[in-house]
């Protein structure tokens, strides 16, 4: 398979296996590419994508980034902060504006969930998602299980436990989506008030007693509390949640197995895990940020082949 | 479908044989050049030459590498069905050095145009040279001409060189014309 089954990366559900499988082999390529002298190549030099972020992102634009400019596509960058949406233009009104300007992919993250997916019903462009909302932040679970691959070899078999607050958590349902497209099982953990009360009917394992959950797994993935997004007090206090849920290095040590600890960022350093666990041998967060990069030039490259050429 | 023997595995491994000693007697000690083979067939061409080379002159570290112009390619979107990239595999920095590209068949000579983009991401070279087994005259779309050619060869834009390599006893390597 050299093509996506899909036009547009909406969310992982919509993707198959081979897809994924695809997705992983273009990035192979390009993580080579990105660690030679020249880091560039210049395959998207006729196409443009716009950056729309209409919720705060540093890593995840700055990773789009610098996955379009290696693609030598041209770019342009949008922020909700700075535009029209606050004078009350829709979105499509916004889109198909900047369309209209010869713009032939948008990458977008929205707090609404569905507005990916509401785009590319609606406009007439490739649209990558970069996050809607509680609902899908697929490039990060690609990257999450391109780095597991790497790390242990492959993602079938594995086991891979999710931690924190998986409720308001896009990434948690992206993952659970690629992991178990791949044949890894899953685990949520976190309190009860953190975990959505239907979501074994995904086929997840949910466990409270965090070290259950880690003598069970070979990896986790430590999520951010997402305070921002709490209307609700979820958990008495941050300092008892990270007595309960955090991972410190004394923790890590004690388990019976070596697991690997990935986070999606941005960390709090001392609420979900320490700095020694943070910057220790186990963690490969730093790797996920690398493989980042690859992980979206493979996604643009392969959605681009799929733009339609005029004459 | 007609078929038209261009090399027998007689003629193959004579021409290999005589494309090294070309390259000896213009690279000598190979000390500041290195192989580089296109991904995916030529690589394998330059895989036998390298074998070869160190078999004729008793130099054993002589660099090859593997380079796949995929994502430097000028018909990217143009094609019906997207090519699937290989692997590239160069450790070595080729700033400075004398880089022989080697290539099965040269035909209108994008991918070679392709690859000297793709290998300025390492360095700088001397010189590009090009190798090829099979030269189909006639056929350039851009001014690109080898230096070492095992076997030029007419041939009209529905017939195709196809390179077969030894695969065992039962099954030796020729290149063949084939008229589709």
């Amino acid at each position: 398979m050299t093509s996506l089954s899909v036009n547009h990366l909406v969310g992982i559900k919509e993707l198959s296996k081979e897809d994924i499988a695809l997705i992983f082999q273009t990035a192979d390529n390009f993580k080579s590419v990105i660690n030679r002298p020249i880091k560039k190549v210049p395959s998207l030099r006729d196409i443009t994508i716009a950056n729309l972020f209409f919720e705060n992102s540093t890593r995840t634009r700055l990773s789009f980034e610098l996955a379009e400019k290696r693609l030598s596509a041209d770019i342009v960058n949008f922020s909700a902060a700075s535009s029209s949406v606050k004078k009350g233009e829709t979105l499509i009104d916004t889109v198909n504006n900047i369309l209209a300007m010869k713009v032939d992919m948008v990458v977008m993250r929205h707090p609404n969930p569905g507005a990916a997916k509401f785009l590319s019903e609606h406009v007439d462009s490739k649209i990558v998602n970069a996050g809607d909302g509680a609902h899908e932040h697929p490039t990060q679970a690609l990257l999450d299980s391109y780095s597991i691959r790497e790390k242990l070899g492959a993602v079938e078999g594995k086991k891979v436990v999710i931690v924190g607050d998986i409720t308001h958590s896009r990434v948690a349902l992206s993952n659970i989506f690629c992991l178990q497209k791949q044949g890894a099982e899953v685990m949520v953990c976190g309190p009860a008030t953190l975990i959505p009360k239907y979501i074994h009917e995904l086929g997840v394992k949910v466990e409270h007693d965090l070290r259950k959950a880690l003598e069970w797994c070979d990896v986790a993935n430590m999520l951010r509390i997402q305070l921002e997004r709490m209307d609700v007090n979820y958990f008495p206090s941050l300092r008892e949640y990270t007595m309960l849920y955090g991972l410190d290095k004394k923790f890590l040590n004690s388990l019976s197995k070596k697991i690997v600890v990935m986070h999606p960022g941005p960390i709090n350093r001392g609420i979900e895990i320490t700095s020694d666990v943070a910057d220790s041998d186990q963690s490969i967060i730093l790797d996920q940020v690398e493989n980042g990069v690859a992980v979206r030039m493979a996604v643009i490259y392969l959605l681009a082949q799929k733009i339609k050429r005029e004459a | 479908m007609g078929e038209k023997i261009v090399f027998n595995h007689k003629e193959l491994d004579l021409s290999v044989n005589r494309l090294c000693w070309q390259l000896i007697e213009n690279h000598s000690d190979f000390s500041d050049t290195v192989l580089i083979g296109l991904q995916p067939r030529g690589f394998r061409l330059a895989q036998k030459i390298h074998l070869k080379l160190k078999e004729l002159t008793s130099i054993s570290d002589i660099s090859l590498g593997s380079l796949d112009i995929t994502f430097f390619r000028d018909d990217f979107r143009r094609r019906e069905e997207p090519i699937a990239p290989n692997q590239t595999d160069i450790n070595f920095l080729v700033e400075g050095k004398n880089v022989i590209f080697i290539d099965d068949v040269l035909y209108t000579g994008r991918s070679i145009r392709a690859g000297m983009d793709a290998i300025n991401s390492f360095g700088r070279p001397k010189q590009i040279e090009l190798l090829v087994l099979i030269d189909r005259r006639f056929s350039r779309e851009l001014p690109i001409e080898p230096k070492y050619v095992g076997k030029t060869v007419d041939a009209i834009d529905t017939e195709k060189v196809v390179v077969e390599w030894n695969q065992g006893l039962d099954h030796k390597g020729r290149v063949s014309l084939i008229r589709e």
